[in-house]
């Protein structure tokens, strides 16, 4: 098999090298900035290659140099971030970030965002983004268990709004579900802030065993290199780098750009994957995503300090003509690129023949370090591998840190006083409001394992039976969630991260679990605004210092910029996805139980509400001076540990973080999300008190009559009420109908 | 087929075509509650090993292309299954399976896109229609809590096969609310009757689009699909 490349190789030298890029200024500049690659960065490329590149050498360097793939702008900055732990298994750097759970039983899991692919090509960009997380997490020997996205669309009324919504959720089902992974959790919201760029953020969750993680090496002289997978068309030609920049509203031909995805390709690919690993068939592998070919290759050559020789002539393809550059830059889904001995050749032939899956051998490992890439007779690559990946930029850039001063708005809450409550509230409701629209159409039962799905909870808790796990842990549990408020995060970059990571926390503890570790999605603005650059700055500041206070380190993470049109970038969204252990599913806490009982919230102690970044001021549409809600982090670690001893005792009911609209929205939701409940309540307060936000704080379902108490130095727990059979929501004596709450609340969705 | 051996040596296929997703829960629901080992039939086969009954479990097998279970009722192992139901062997069809059984006619009608155009999951209530089948018998007298989901499970037939399947009292499930009525509120994809599941004439072999093997623990929202599990096995016995 590796004879004809062996051959080729010899004749390298004489083979024609294919034409290289003009010195000619005239020319070059506009080539260059097709390309985004820069002044310096060109420099740069000149030195490694030693002459100029050819057109293929141009295509993979912007590729790879892309901000997409190399993260020039954020890596610096991302060093900081906490990502080791007694139970870090994999850290930031492969493809999927792998935590223990119990036993030899390891979760990997990651977050990737499919952000400016969506904006133009709804279903398939969404679709292609589940697609592209899961193969980051099974290429790595784990089974997807669990998926999750966060999406963030324009206002309501924008005019695109209800076409990519419905498309880009109708894409991650048709997906999802095609290959059988369960959605068993999320976040969406709209607002204007996105109406030129919306966010589809998509995560993985896998499970696998502690001693058969994969990396993938393109490692051993003269071993094949074996394409895998569907055949390569034009879709999603310098995806990467469209990923990379902003859009402005008279670039509309970027169709093209965007990937075209196959499920039923990436499940027969997954399986086939799993298969090969659990086998030991191969000794290198990697997913084509981001700058397919030209990634993969040079990742898995570098990996092993080693070098490719490539023939493009056996790719298989689904286009005809598809010249070097189209193919090493095509980002067609669902391939996979694998390097076996050439012993194992034939059962891995026999492996993917099984599966139906199309493969062909497309060159072997050297020892020259080079990559070096021939079609048509002609040398289209040959560079250093090494400095390639090394030299890769990493930007200092300028930044200006925010420095948001806060003070209490006290003529926004003379007016909220004045403002009936129950009004409020519907209007809360319509903004944010029951999600069953959405996951309604995502499979969240598939794989036997969801104990709370989104009917439940905020959090999707997972009965994960495996016998990887201890002997003591049959009822063992997976905790997950994803969340960013955009709100906080506009008005105060670095607290707003740290938020985004507790209410994924409080998500987690809000079921009994443990939450044990982050991946994010950062999504910002054009980082070479030196404001934009500040906001992503103390996003990760803020990521850190939770995540350091919380003991939840950060294993993985994506980062997506350029999330701007016409120079305006969106609001910072640093999105946090997070995993949790739970002891025993049978006392995973939901949100409500259909019971009612008596009603209490845990807070701190002294409890101060905030308005800053709050629902009620997007939903008044009404700037506050004020701060997004004060953190504690003592009293945030405190009520997690309170939460798990009490759904350990099964000392109550139920258990919801309090979030976005304060106390009284997170009740309305808890009473819709059951058919026959009602509430009596004392908040003893007014509209500040009802819908003021804050941190640390719960709502707490017991059953009627039972003492609950909590004994601590930072939180208080307060009766507030009974859950009970009936159609009203009574607030302090106030009697209001249900009905209108549920109408307001479904209606969030008609979009 | 009547033979008299313990259940744990009962011996049930379950078919895997490219694309089935649900075989691992099907293998692990028998599994975990009746102690059985579940024989993987590739769906590439000629012949069916010795069996009792046969599991065609749920999925997106060949995408769902064309129509869901209809390349898959192309498959290799087709004659072999058909054979096996001519001989009065249990199949149990589940979603993409009951698809496959409609496609390849061992059961009559045709599983349709949903008419609200949407995939949907959700929990259903199933209350079992008239019949004299052994699954009739077995399962009446409850409801049944059980999730669904899909795409393309609208069930249809004309008004004269519908009529027939009444009266040869084949339509064993029904989607119906929590009290047990059946309409369309409670209907979820148009289903024609609001049939959720059918039997084949001889109540043999038995298609629904819900999914028995995910409403198998308490845990999981509901241990009703043991029941309907049951009567599959006893069906084979």
């Amino acid at each position: 098999m590796q004879t004809p490349f062996l051959q080729q190789l010899q004749q390298l030298s004489q083979t024609t090298r294919a034409p290289l890029v003009t010195t000619d200024e005239a020319q070059l500049k506009p080539l260059l900035k097709k390309h985004k690659i820069n002044d310096q960065e060109y420099k740069t490329l000149l030195q490694i290659v030693g002459r100029q590149p050819t057109l293929a050498e141009l295509g993979v360097f912007s590729a790879m140099w892309s901000e997409h793939c190399s993260y020039k702008s954020s890596k610096i900055h991302l060093k900081k971030l906490p990502t080791e732990g007694s139970e870090v298994v994999v850290g930031p750097g492969e493809n999927a970030g792998v935590v223990r759970l119990s036993g030899k039983l390891c979760a990997a899991f990651k977050m990737e965002s499919h952000n400016h692919p969506s904006y133009i090509e709804p279903y398939q960009g969404a679709a292609t983004g589940v697609g592209g997380i899961l193969r980051d997490v099974f290429c790595m020997g784990a089974r997807p268990v669990a998926n999750l996205n966060s999406l963030r669309f324009g206002h309501r009324e924008h005019p695109r709004t209800h076409y990519l919504f419905a498309n880009v959720v109708k894409g991650i089902g048709d997906y999802g579900n095609c290959v059988g992974i369960p959605t068993v959790a999320g976040s969406v919201s709209f607002d204007k802030t996105y109406d030129g760029n919306i966010l589809v953020n998509a995560m993985t969750v896998g499970l696998i065993h502690e001693d058969r993680i994969f990396k993938g090496f393109a490692s051993g002289q003269h071993n094949l290199v074996v394409y895998v997978g569907s055949a390569t068309g034009r879709d999603g030609i310098h995806g990467a780098s469209m990923a990379s920049d902003s859009f402005s509203s008279q670039a509309s031909g970027e169709r093209s750009t965007v990937q075209v995805g196959d499920p039923f390709a990436e499940k027969l690919l997954l399986e086939a994957t799993l298969e090969v690993l659990d086998r030991g068939l191969v000794v290198g592998l990697q997913d084509m995503g981001a700058a397919g070919l030209t990634s993969s290759s040079f990742e898995m050559a570098d990996r092993a300090g080693n070098g490719l020789y490539l023939n493009l002539d056996y790719v298989p393809t689904r286009a005809k003509n598809m010249s070097a550059y189209e193919l090493l830059l095509s980002e067609s889904q669902e391939r996979m690129l694998m390097c076996v001995e050439p012993s194992r050749w034939d059962e891995l032939q026999n492996c993917l023949r099984r599966w139906e899956l199309p493969f062909a051998v497309i060159g072997i490992v050297t020892d020259t370090g080079r990559m070096q890439i021939v079609k048509n007779n002609v040398l289209e690559v040959d560079v250093l591998v090494a400095p390639l990946a090394d030299s890769a930029p990493r930007y200092e850039r300028p930044y200006v840190r925010p420095e948001p001063r806060f003070e209490s708005d006290k003529s926004f809450r003379d007016l909220v006083r004045t403002l009936a409550a129950g009004e409020l509230l519907k209007r809360i409701l319509s903004e944010d409001g029951d999600k069953q629209a959405i996951y309604r159409q995502y499979d969240h039962h598939i794989g036997t394992k969801t104990v709370l799905g989104p009917e439940q909870q905020g959090a999707g808790l997972l009965w994960i039976r495996s016998e990887w796990a201890e002997a003591g842990d049959p009822y063992l549990g997976l905790a997950v969630a994803t969340a960013c408020n955009e709100r906080y995060c506009a008005q105060d970059p670095l607290l707003g991260a740290a938020h985004a990571v507790l209410k994924c926390y409080r998500s987690i503890a809000a079921t009994g679990a443990q939450p044990l570790a982050v991946t994010d999605c950062l999504n910002y603005g054009n980082p070479e605004d030196p404001k934009v650059m500040g906001q992503i700055v103390a996003g990760i500041d803020g990521i850190g210092m939770a995540c350091r206070e919380l003991g939840t380190p950060v294993v993985s993470g994506n980062v997506s910029l350029y999330n701007e049109t016409d120079g305006v970038s969106i609001a910072p969204t640093p999105m946090i996805g997070m995993i949790g252990r739970h002891p025993d599913v049978r006392k995973g806490l939901p949100a409500v139980t259909e019971r009612g009982g008596d009603l209490y919230v845990l807070r701190p102690k002294a409890v101060a509400y905030s308005f800053g970044g709050s629902l009620l001021a997007k939903v008044l549409d009404k700037g506050t001076t004020e701060a997004p809600p004060r953190i504690e982090w003592a009293a945030e670690r405190e009520a997690a540990k309170i939460l798990a001893r009490w759904s350990q005792d099964q000392a109550v009911l139920a258990a919801r973080d309090v979030g976005a609209g304060g106390v009284l929205t997170t009740i309305g939701k808890m009473l819709l999300a059951t058919e026959h409940l009602g509430a009596q309540l004392e908040l003893k307060g007014d509209p500040t008190v009802y819908f003021g936000e804050s941190s640390a704080t719960y709502l707490v379902l017991a059953a009627q009559g039972q003492t609950l108490s909590v004994v601590s130095d930072s939180l208080e727990l307060v009766k507030v009420g009974h859950m009970l059979p009936s159609q009203k929501l009574t607030i302090d004596g106030q009697s209001l109908d249900l009905h209108a709450f549920r109408q307001a609340s479904k209606a969030s969705l008609l979009v | 087929m009547a033979r008299t051996t313990s259940l744990g040596q009962t011996r049930i296929g379950l078919v895997q075509f490219p694309g089935s997703n649900c075989d691992a829960d099907c293998v692990d629901a028998i599994k975990r509650l009746f102690a059985i080992d579940v024989q993987l039939v590739w769906h590439e086969a000629t012949e069916l090993p010795s069996l009792d009954g046969l599991i065609l479990p749920g999925g997106f097998s060949y995408g769902d292309y064309l129509r869901g279970g209809a390349l898959a009722s192309c498959s290799r192992i087709m004659p072999a299954i058909k054979t096996f139901a001519a001989k009065g062997g249990p199949i149990i069809g589940i979603c993409n399976g009951f698809q496959v059984l409609t496609e390849s006619h061992l059961l009559p009608g045709i599983l349709m896109k949903n008419a609200h155009q949407k995939f949907i999951c959700e929990q259903v209530h199933l209350k079992v229609a008239a019949g004299h089948s052994g699954y009739h018998q077995r399962l009446e007298g409850q409801l049944y809590k059980v999730p669904i989901a899909h795409g393309e499970g609208r069930f249809y037939v004309s008004e004269p096969e519908l009529a027939r399947l009444q009266d040869k009292g084949q339509i064993l499930f029904q989607y119906a609310s929590t009290q047990g009525e059946v309409s369309s509120e409670t209907n979820p994809n148009g289903a024609v009757a609001n049939i959720a599941g059918i039997v084949s004439e001889n109540g043999r072999i038995l298609g629904m689009m819900p999914h028995p093997e995910r409403a198998t623990d308490p845990l999981l929202g509901s241990n009703d699909g043991k029941r309907i599990l049951e009567a599959f096995l006893a069906t084979v016995l």
